[in-house]
């Protein structure tokens, strides 16, 4: 999919179209996530810092990411590539290998003529384009060939909404005069190291030959990079790679100095993590906490469970114990908390349980929701207002209380009045919303105050109706 | 220093002393066995700041003293020895070790600088050392082994008047094991929380004497130890802080359904069906009228399914566990029948052993399991 988040949020927002979108976190320490090619045009890019981004291009949109909505879209491209054959292997939203020849498609190409072949599989990768289009709405781009390195940088060379088809034999005049960094496995590091060595395209990785790669690079590295270049490349699609962990991250506005605040934000870090861990339908033995220091010096440590747990209980405990063996004295950028050893069974604890039947008990006495499983808890990632609130009132101040509603950009509404619409900012007390739909025409701009009882967050409005 | 004595005798005390040695001593003197020739006995001694060993013995004593040699070194001459009477002195700062035809010269190491034994608190009771054994077996097997919570890791030894509970968890099983015992002081009340490995070792080392008593140091000296005699053979240990999570609360009083299986098959069936469980993955257990169906493994392995004959009063039921808790559950009711009480398959089930099949429920060993929870 071509810049995919910025597409989706240029569909449903119809006044963005054809304007520089950035997606991403929009706090301070926010890092763009995806932009619009109207935003790349400034030199914004991905994994860019945002406030990098917001001085190349000061008036692009910044949109808070919808992931609900582009998980949806996912979904249903990814049901059209399953359409051409079963061998579908996710790279990421919206990204993908499709093994055609594992399909039914593969029959009808084994049984097209030689010459007629290359016509078959350019007209089925144009249909898939266009049927995608019809679904989403979104420009999607091909690249078609015999290896996974090929059809990838194929994919890439024909973005934004194109295809392009690399016929065997014409690997290497095809890649022999793109840029080494084109290549897998290939950083600033190692480009740098080539360069100095007078190998600047792809082409001269190729004459450099096996052994120079090699003592160059060393035997790994060297040898499959050689591969690479002369377009050599067997890695099979692989349809469901297993997932070995499952964790969540925060990186905090403001470093956290407060030792409660950063338990407490472990604790919801685990009751976040083990809501996607149960959504997953999944358990797990090993629980790994993650810290960024202020420094960004990080370090990761673990725990083995002696049984599986999808317990929140369990994991926020042992979350805890990690946290406990750290000095975050410094301030800490960024906690992360993971479940790694997954199974499919858990081991249930009495003590564990035990608490929560308690827990459950003075809940129902007090009036107060069960808050084990998290799933009553609003999140709060990436809380910019009251982070900053926090710190210049107290450092020690508790974790921040969420207001009934923050207004994030971008972030889907409804009036009773005016209807559907998104946030296009917030602040000194008033919101602005823009009313208007996917597929409609750009709509009107009003302002009301924050706490406009008649303005509600809403679910994102599908893009195709 | 000089005395003799046999060697069967010797063999058997140096190596019951040893096992109190650590195994990376934090001061040399620590690797030594503290040997004291005095009035006709014999006694060893080591220690570890955490467990401390002594036992005496009968020697023919030519020359009282006290010396301290390799202990590690002495257990391995003295189970090597031929079977006949050793003798053992002192010259200078050298031990000589004579025994037949064999003569070994060691080292000593300062007596003067080896810690005192921690002094042996006062009686507080005594106990069979059969069933004191048989009932720690019974409950260690559910303490926890890895260090992450060290009070998991003990046995909780409760005393109440003539009143001996033993209860351990490792937080996916609990045991619980009662029995009677002769205390000194009629009305004593007591707690205290003991390292499960070092009290298995001890009360099994215990055994060969008809009782053990048992010292429970109240406040003052000897605070934090719990001392074990019997045999000739002493032991304290120092106490692990804290205590168990209150358990009584934990252990259901209303079941659903209670079925009850003949032991030995039951064993059988699950060690078989538990061969194609790879790492503990859960065994599934389904109980209807007359029948238990065991299952294990999944679609995408291998997988085993065997029945047994059971009794069951109440719901139908099906649960899983892992298969090792079970097994250890069900060795360690050392019943003929098995009696398992349920409340739902996510809740835990509570096993125990009967004398035979239409008797009640023995309810002085108590072993509770958690089971698992198939996701999906």
């Amino acid at each position: 999919m071509d810049a995919f988040y910025a597409s989706v949020e240029q569909a449903s927002k119809p006044s963005l179209r054809g304007k520089a979108v950035i997606v991403g976190g929009l706090g301070p320490r926010g890092v763009v996530a995806t932009a619009s090619y109207e935003a790349r045009v400034h030199g914004v890019h991905s994994a860019m810092a945002m406030a990098h981004a917001r001085r190349l291009c000061p008036h692009a949109a910044y949109l808070i990411p919808r992931f609900a909505l582009y998980r949806r879209v996912s979904d249903t491209v990814m049901g059209l590539l399953h359409e051409l054959s079963p061998l579908v292997e996710p790279l990421s939203l919206d990204e993908a290998f499709v093994d055609l020849e594992a399909g039914e498609c593969g029959e009808r190409l084994r049984a097209a003529a030689p010459e007629a072949m290359a016509a078959a599989v350019r007209e089925t990768g144009e249909r898939l384009r266009a049927d995608i289009a019809a679904a989403t709405g979104l420009t999607a781009s091909v690249g078609i060939a015999g290896s996974k390195l090929l059809a990838k940088i194929g994919s890439e060379a024909a973005k934004p909404d194109g295809l392009v088809v690399i016929e065997p034999g014409t690997e290497r005049a095809f890649l022999g005069p793109k840029p080494v960094r084109t290549l897998w496995g290939v950083g600033p590091a190692t480009a740098d190291h080539l360069r100095r060595a007078g190998i600047t395209t792809v082409a001269e990785v190729a004459e450099a030959g096996e052994a120079e790669l090699v003592r160059l690079l060393g035997r790994a590295h060297g040898a499959s990079l050689y591969a690479m270049a002369i377009g050599h490349d067997d890695r099979p699609v692989v349809a469901e790679r297993d997932v070995k962990s499952i964790s969540v991250e925060d990186t905090f506005d403001v470093d956290l100095t407060d030792r409660a605040r950063v338990r407490a934000e472990v604790a919801r870090l685990a009751d976040r993590c083990v809501k996607r861990l149960r959504e997953a339908g999944r358990s797990g033995r090993t629980v790994v906490l993650k810290v960024r220091h202020y420094d960004f010096t990080t370090l990761t440590r673990s725990e083995t469970l002696r049984a599986p747990t999808d317990d929140p209980v369990v994991v926020r405990e042992t979350a805890d114990r990690l946290i406990e063996a750290i000095d975050t004295t410094g301030g800490v950028r960024l906690l992360g908390v993971g479940v790694a050893g997954l199974a499919d069974f858990t081991q249930e604890d009495l003590f564990a349980q035990a608490s929560q039947a308690s827990q459950a008990i003075q809940a129902g006495l007090t009036g107060q929701p069960d808050r084990v499983g998290s799933d009553a808890r609003p999140e709060t990632r990436g809380a910019a207002p009251e982070e900053r609130r926090a710190d210049t009132a107290l450092a020690s101040a508790p974790v921040p209380e969420t207001p009934a509603h923050r207004w994030r950009p971008g972030q889907d509404v409804t009036h009773e009045e005016y209807g559907p619409g998104w946030v296009q900012g917030s602040g000194v007390g008033r919101v602005t919303v823009r009313f208007e739909v996917p597929g409609g025409v750009p709509g009107r701009v009003r302002t009301f105050p924050v706490d406009d009882p008649r303005l509600s967050p809403s679910d994102p409005l599908p893009l195709v109706s | 220093m000089k005395f003799r004595v046999e060697r069967d005798v010797l063999a058997d005390a140096v190596a019951w002393a040893a096992r109190s040695l650590p195994a990376r001593p934090p001061a040399p003197v620590l690797a030594g066995l503290l040997l004291k020739a005095e009035e006709g006995q014999l006694s060893l001694s080591a220690f570890d700041y955490e467990v401390s060993a002594r036992v005496s013995v009968d020697a023919e004593i030519d020359e009282e003293g006290t010396v301290l040699v390799s202990g590690r070194l002495l257990a391995d001459i003295s189970r090597a020895l031929p079977n006949r009477p050793v003798e053992i002195s002192t010259d200078g700062v050298r031990v000589t070790v004579v025994c037949g035809s064999s003569r070994f010269t060691l080292h000593t190491l300062p007596v003067e600088e080896y810690p005192a034994l921690p002094q042996m608190p006062t009686a507080s009771g005594s106990v069979p050392g059969e069933v004191f054994a048989a009932a720690v077996s019974q409950v260690a097997v559910a303490a926890g082994r890895d260090d992450t919570l060290p009070v998991l890791t003990g046995v909780r030894i409760e005393i109440e008047g003539d009143t001996v509970t033993l209860a351990a968890t490792d937080r996916y099983r609990f045991a619980v094991r009662e029995f009677l015992w002769k205390p000194e002081v009629p009305d004593i009340s007591a707690v205290a929380l003991v390292p499960a490995k070092t009290l298995l070792d001890t009360a099994k080392a215990l055994t060969s004497g008809d009782t053990v008593s048992i010292a429970l140091a109240g406040a003052g000296q000897g605070e934090g130890l719990i001392g074990f005699e019997g045999a000739g053979r002493r032991t304290t240990t120092r106490l692990l802080e804290g205590d168990l999570p209150k358990y009584r609360t934990l252990f259901p009083t209303e079941f659903a359904s209670v079925a009850v299986i003949e032991t030995a098959p039951f064993v059988e069936a699950v060690k078989r069906v538990a061969l194609v469980a790879e790492r503990n993955t859960p065994i599934r257990l389904s109980f209807s009228t007359g029948v238990l169906t065991l299952e294990a493994g999944s679609s995408d392995d291998a997988q085993a399914v065997e029945r047994v004959d059971a009794q069951l009063e109440g719901d139908d039921i099906s649960i899983a566990f892992n298969p090792t808790f079970l097994l250890d559950g069900l060795s360690a009711i050392d019943s003929p029948v098995a009696q398992l009480s349920f409340t739902t398959s996510t809740k835990p089930a509570l096993l125990s052993g009967r004398p035979a099949i239409d008797t009640e429920a023995d309810d002085a060993y108590k072993y509770l399991i958690m089971p698992v929870r198939l996701s999906g």
